[in-house]
């Protein structure tokens, strides 16, 4: 009699859940956004990748003088290729953070030798390298863009898995399922430019 | 059990509340292929361009849109762009491919936005040249109808359509041969065992042989309500002057300027 009356009261609770829309497939769907999100921000951070050397040499042509500069992007570049992201990088705070840093000191290096490519007006006329550093802004513009999605994607993904109720539907269906990392604004961006007279 | 049954009841509605949204700029409303939202463009460039865009769409399913806004509301002209782009969802749905012409004369900055199936003909480099070749020497000057037509032609010159010879060698998509002796026959064979039925009860309807006869059908006929006029879907492609998004995506593509 007791174990009915338990059947009935779970049939009662999972029909109501059912029936009040909480969506028993909303998690994974919600998972493969922040998975394919994810692939698009590596896949951008790729394509930088694959710019530099073809930058490095054209910037060498011209600024061969500027030899730390030149090195600190290719350690930079060197240094990330070489991690190896574990599969649970996602699920992972220092794996994911430690990506992000190498990827942030590529930034910098990045920044600094287009900052000091300025000074070269025969590199700056040149065609070659006109187009590549327009393809280099475009790509830092995809990063941002793909950031972007994916901290949006982990925050729906994060918000349901914490909150009711699939919380609870996560907890019986889905128990594998973790809280997923996501982007920080970097220390130096986060340094308000100093102005000195 | 009633009492938990409401309580159930109340958990889930409480449950229930609504996600909060991310800051989003105000976009202005998609009226057309042109939205001079900062009142730049004159009555004749509007219409010269709006010609040239629709020609360009009709011979490559590509959309291209020229916007110019008031303001930024304080964004990037890349963070607001690919948010306009992904609002009114410029481009074809699946293959992505649209593009925007994006000016905002008060920020004096310019940006050609491109969606994710184009960025390989339109590229950021191309896109670049198109703002510091077609584009802002006539803004320099002022002269924002010269440069927006010039950018625009270039965009289309660059996307490869050749849109005036294109759109008169080819047929309005619309117009496509109806295959007639098909419908007929489809016709026939739906609705012939119906024709003969009803020509035979217009000559019986007062027969009360006839009628006790065939009552069955005549019962299905009139209260069976099971043949509801088929809804057909011949929506043309967006056919009249109305122009919407075809839910093309963007990613950050393109490039910017600023005079």
């Amino acid at each position: 009699m007791r174990l009915r009356h338990f059947r009935a009261l779970a049939l009662l609770v999972f029909f109501g859940l059912v029936l009040s829309g909480c969506n028993v497939n909303k998690l994974p769907t919600l998972d493969e956004q922040v998975k394919a999100a994810w692939s698009e921000v590596l896949n951008q951070y790729q394509r930088r990748s694959d710019l530099i050397p073809n930058l490095v040499e054209t910037v060498k042509g011209y600024a061969h003088q500027e030899q730390t500069v030149l090195t600190q992007v290719v350690e930079a570049r060197a240094k990330a290729t070489q991690m190896q992201l574990p599969a649970d990088v996602l699920s992972n705070p220092q794996a994911f953070h430690e990506f992000e840093q190498n990827q942030a000191q590529i930034s910098g290096a990045l920044g600094r030798l287009l900052a000091v490519a300025e000074a070269y007006p025969d590199l700056k006329s040149n065609q070659n390298f006109l187009a590549l550093q327009s393809q280099l802004e475009g790509t830092e513009n995809r990063i941002a863009v793909a950031r972007r999605d994916y901290i949006l994607a982990v925050q729906d993904y994060n918000t349901a898995l914490r909150t009711y109720p699939q919380r609870w539907i996560a907890s019986i269906l889905y128990p594998d399922l973790k809280i997923r990392e996501t982007f920080t604004i970097s220390d130096q961006a986060q340094q308000v430019p100093q102005v000195k007279f | 059990m009633r009492l938990r049954c409401a309580w159930a009841a109340l958990l889930c509605l409480l449950i229930f509340a609504p996600s909060t949204l991310a800051a989003e700029p105000k976009f202005p409303t998609l009226t057309g292929r042109v939205v001079d939202d900062a009142g730049v463009l004159s009555a004749a460039t509007q219409s010269q361009l709006t010609d040239m865009l629709a020609a360009h769409e009709r011979a490559t399913g590509q959309q291209v849109v020229v916007v110019t806004l008031d303001s930024l509301q304080g964004f990037t002209i890349e963070d607001f762009g690919y948010q306009l782009g992904r609002h009114w969802g410029i481009g074809q749905k699946g293959t992505n491919t649209g593009a925007l012409l994006i000016v905002a004369p008060k920020e004096h900055k310019v940006r050609i936005e491109v969606g994710y199936g184009l960025e390989g003909t339109l590229t950021d480099a191309q896109s670049r040249t198109i703002i510091e070749q077609s584009i802002l020497p006539s803004f320099r000057s002022g002269d924002f109808n010269a440069g927006i037509l010039n950018g625009t032609q270039a965009i289309i010159q660059v996307l490869g359509g050749n849109p005036l010879t294109e759109s008169q060698s080819r047929p309005v998509a619309n117009s496509a041969e109806v295959p007639w002796g098909f419908l007929i026959l489809w016709c026939l064979f739906f609705f012939g065992p119906w024709g003969i039925f009803i020509f035979n009860w217009l000559r019986h309807h007062n027969d009360p042989v006839w009628q006790a006869q065939h009552r069955n059908a005549l019962i299905l006929q009139r209260g069976g309500g099971g043949w509801s006029g088929g809804s057909s879907s011949w929506g043309g492609g967006g056919g009249g002057g109305g122009f919407s998004g075809g839910g093309g995506s963007f990613g950050g593509g393109g490039a910017s300027g600023s005079w």
